[in-house]
């Protein structure tokens, strides 16, 4: 009902509180995504768009992928 | 810098508000008079006599069948704000024209158009359908804040308040606990703040309504439409019991929280509040019960508001507050309204005579 997936494909931004973690993940909508130490520095960074969201290094934080995207109907 | 965006709808008043008599309400530094027509539909013209400035909503101006007559000197307005009659000469001097606001009474409020007149779309109105909706029992109030709109966002979108400003009513260890998801869907203008608590106690608000006891789910989702509307879709149930696949949620208690927060001035809020419930919907006892629960727990939120509105004042020039983890919906609030208020027209300048 809340984290819907079908929101990533409308061009949503997402920020997911890393569980067990102080450290926020942010999505951005084109698929690049980032780890955060604080909302100002997710927001910062998503709503840039599309500056410095290189979805190519994507790979490089861990569970990104779309797979994730589209998986993430799970609440922490 | 404004501290509402103009070009929006507002939640000016509950549709039981107002009748076939004058009734006024200061939205976003407007003062604005509303009356029901003889035809049942709510009327929405600005408060002050174009004559010399007299507040029409205020005795002796008087509602003659469908039409204001000013308690001054006897303008007297139609309700699309026309004026018809002037006293002691024919002529009606063309300027005589009350501001006309667009109105749309949904759901039980009535919404104001507050901004250029051309771009109202009735069709933009956000939605509570629960507050009027056959399968819900509703109790609502409002409550003045004389502090800014924005505090009143701030604390809505994070909840984890509950566990220190409303312990015992609904606040448990686990809210401020618990890790939140934003969204942000920049289209359709609306902020997501999920909460889902697998495994938590169950606050006197929810056992007591609910009759469940010991540990529960508890799940938050959010939805904030900026400005005004608010909706907190609340879900109780008991542990493990979880939705449908096809989306029914039998096993569970649903409960809507709705806000609609208006600007009356730049440091002072209309904060209206509704709880709407699926459950033991004849019964007036948990009625009465949620309704001063709720009540106490806005209460709380005032008085807490209050405050910060007047450190705000106190403090001073270029003074930064901090920001942490549960302030991630808080912050996408804020950036959405900061584009509103750009894209917003501006606000009137002072009236002249
Ligand atoms: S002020 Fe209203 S008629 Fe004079
Ligand atoms: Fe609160
Ligand atoms: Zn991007």
């Amino acid at each position: 009902m809340s984290v819907d997936p079908s929101r990533a494909a409308r061009g949503v931004f997402r920020v997911e509180w890393l569980p067990g973690s102080d450290q926020l993940r942010g999505f951005c909508h084109c698929g690049a995504a980032t780890v955060a130490d604080g909302p100002v520095e997710v927001w910062d960074w998503l709503l840039a768009h599309p500056v410095g969201h290189d979805t190519r290094g994507r790979a490089s934080v861990p569970g990104s992928g779309p797979a994730v995207l589209a998986g993430a109907g799970a609440a922490p | 810098m404004p501290t509402f965006p103009r070009d929006q709808w507002y939640v000016a008043a509950y549709g039981r508000e107002i009748g076939h008599e004058l009734f006024s309400r200061t939205v976003c530094n407007e003062s604005i008079l509303f009356w029901r027509t003889q035809a049942g539909s709510v009327t929405a013209v600005s408060n002050r006599c174009v004559h010399r400035r007299f507040p029409l909503s205020q005795p002796p101006s008087a509602l003659v069948d469908d039409q204001v007559v000013c308690g001054y000197h006897g303008f007297t307005y139609a309700a699309d704000g026309r004026c018809t009659a002037v006293p002691g000469q024919t002529r009606i001097p063309r300027a005589a024209r009350l501001t006309s606001y667009p109105v749309v009474e949904q759901d039980s409020f009535v919404w104001v158009w507050i901004g250029d007149p051309a771009k109202a779309d009735p069709a933009r109105v956000p939605r509570a359908p629960w507050l009027e909706s056959p399968g819900y029992a509703t109790v609502s109030g409002m409550e003045p804040l004389r502090a800014r709109f924005g505090l009143l966002v701030d604390n809505l979108l994070d909840l984890s308040h509950e566990t220190y400003l409303h312990g015992g009513y609904i606040g448990t260890p686990e809210v401020a606990a618990t890790p939140i998801t934003t969204e942000v869907d920049e289209d359709a203008g609306i902020v997501y703040v999920s909460r889902h608590m697998d495994d938590a106690e169950c606050p006197p608000f929810y056992s007591k309504s609910t009759g469940l006891n010991g540990r529960i789910m508890r799940w938050q989702d959010i939805e904030y439409m900026p400005p005004c509307l608010y909706t907190l879709h609340s879900r109780i149930a008991p542990l493990g019991v979880l939705p449908h696949d096809d989306g029914t949620d039998p096993g569970a208690f649903h409960v809507e929280v709705v806000y609609a927060m208006t600007p009356e001035t730049d440091t002072s809020t209309h904060n209206f509040w509704a709880v709407a419930r699926d459950f033991a919907q004849e019964d007036q006892s948990v009625s009465d019960f949620l309704a001063e629960q709720n009540r106490t727990v806005v209460l709380q939120d005032v008085a807490a508001l209050n405050a910060l509105e007047k450190s705000i004042a106190a403090e001073p020039e270029g003074y930064q507050e901090l920001s942490i983890n549960i302030d991630t919906g808080g912050l996408a609030a804020r950036r959405m309204l900061a584009k509103l208020i750009e894209r917003g027209s501006a606000a009137p300048s002072a009236a002249k005579g």
